[in-house]
């Protein structure tokens, strides 16, 4: 049976790991490989980066640690951030990604998610989704990595969802921006509507404190994977504790 | 030296890293001479079926490859069209394997692709690295007579498949951590 993933996810900011409170004030927390290399040790089940200058600087991520990443870690990773071109894709799988997500070039042009998956297939191709609940709607917002550029698109989320699905992607990252860094738990009503219209792979963000929202999004959901950051950059939910304690109370997953 | 085949244009990088890092020489190629002084060919797992075989035929190597006494390790779409044809893009195979390859049906209770960590079964040789490996796949084979080690998706697939010196495996051993290591060592060794 395919286990639950726990999925670390590293913010880079001009090089360096970090993660703020609702997406604001950004403080560093690491080094990427050292990171990187504790939670391939930890058994995280793949890794995410995630280039939050790249975006809303209109910068393309910077691709050497891509590389270093590379050449060290046997366990999947995913690289996110500016990644706006079929020849931007090429480069980053060249350097060793397993896979490459986009999210305001995926809103900005629709079409580059269909492009990418016929070109690489969509098990490379994930589309990650920031989600806000304002005026009684769940809203798409683009440009989400800095205070100053985040706007508002005139996509709803429930129709976005089933979109990039149509459009050929392999797995979707939902981060409910209302709860993001709050660590009240994740979005469950939300993600459980996802999952509903989801027939990829589909990633809760956005929320997790500790070990019971863990658990809570897996058993409430039935998400593929939990995505997090702070909680496990500080070490506040050590990943292996965390596998543990869920696989004790009937969660699949890899030890 | 490990022959590793260049499809072109996709990306090598994971398994050369492993190779790499197991102590293997290595070398990459699309030419049929060069893949005649490796011991051992990898098929890596990138890529489609229809351009994968498209570029074994233009580079004559799928007549090679079915042919050659070499032990030949493929990963995902390098075990995928060792099959007799897979209905990804109706392309047919190197008909290695007996049975076709087919796409899950996919559900929201059972997404697709199938991507993440499944426990393996190995029979026979392996059976010591039995447990999770990294899996991303929208296709799949039915469990054969050939199937060496099984996982389950709603169903049970065949996770590796062999005959004779040709394996393949629907993992990829390369993203699986230390016992993925372990199991390429192990090919690599043999």
């Amino acid at each position: 049976m395919l286990t639950k993933r726990i999925i670390p996810c590293l913010d880079v900011k001009d090089g360096k790991v970090v993660k703020g409170v609702q997406f604001d004030n950004h403080e560093d927390v690491g080094e990427i490989n050292d990171l990187a290399n504790k939670y391939s040790k930890d058994n995280a089940d793949e890794l995410v980066f995630y280039d939050i200058s790249a975006s809303t600087k209109n910068e393309v991520v910077e691709t050497a640690w891509v590389k270093k990443v590379a050449d060290k870690i046997n366990i999947p990773f995913c690289v996110a951030g500016g990644i706006k071109s079929i020849r931007i894709a090429e480069a980053i799988l060249n350097l060793g990604a397993d896979k490459i997500s986009i999210n305001t070039p995926a809103i900005e042009n629709p079409e580059l998610i269909t492009e990418l998956a016929n070109e690489f297939g969509s098990q490379c191709v994930v589309v990650g989704i920031d989600s806000y609940f304002q005026d009684q709607q769940y809203n798409v917002y683009s440009r989400t990595g800095d205070a100053t550029t985040r706007t508002k698109s005139n996509k709803l989320t429930h129709s976005w969802i089933k979109e990039v699905q149509d459009r050929g992607a392999g797995e979707i990252v939902l981060n409910c921006m209302n709860q993001d860094g709050v660590r009240n738990g994740y979005d469950i009503k939300q993600l459980l509507d996802a999952r509903k219209i989801s027939r990829v792979p589909l990633i809760a963000s956005g929320g997790a404190g500790n070990m019971d929202h863990f658990y809570n999004v897996f058993k409430s959901c039935n998400v593929d994977g939990a995505l997090a950051a702070s909680v496990f950059h500080k070490n506040e939910v050590p990943i292996k504790l965390l596998k543990n304690n869920l696989l004790n109370r009937g969660i699949r997953v890899r030890i | 030296m490990i022959g590793v085949v260049d499809y072109g244009g996709a990306n090598h990088a994971s398994v050369i890293n492993a190779v790499n890092n197991l102590g293997f020489e290595y070398f990459i190629s699309d030419n049929k001479k060069s893949l005649d002084d490796a011991e051992k060919i990898i098929l890596p797992g990138v890529g489609a079926a229809p351009n994968v075989m498209q570029q074994l035929q233009t580079k004559d190597l799928d007549a090679y490859l079915k042919l050659t006494e070499k032990p030949i390790l493929g990963i995902c779409i390098g075990m995928q069209i060792m099959y007799e044809a897979s209905s990804e893009g109706n392309t047919d195979g190197l008909s290695i394997f007996d049975g076709k390859v087919k796409k899950f049906e996919p559900r929201t209770d059972k997404p697709v692709p199938h991507m993440g960590w499944n426990e393996v079964r190995f029979n026979k040789t392996y059976s010591d690295l039995s447990g999770y490996y990294y899996f991303a796949n929208s296709y799949y084979a039915d469990v054969s007579e050939q199937t060496t080690a099984i996982s389950s998706y709603g169903d049970e697939f065949s996770a590796m498949t062999s005959i004779n010196n040709f394996t393949g495996v629907q993992f990829h051993p390369e993203k699986s951590g230390s016992l993925g290591y372990q199991f390429l060592q192990r090919f690599l060794s043999l």
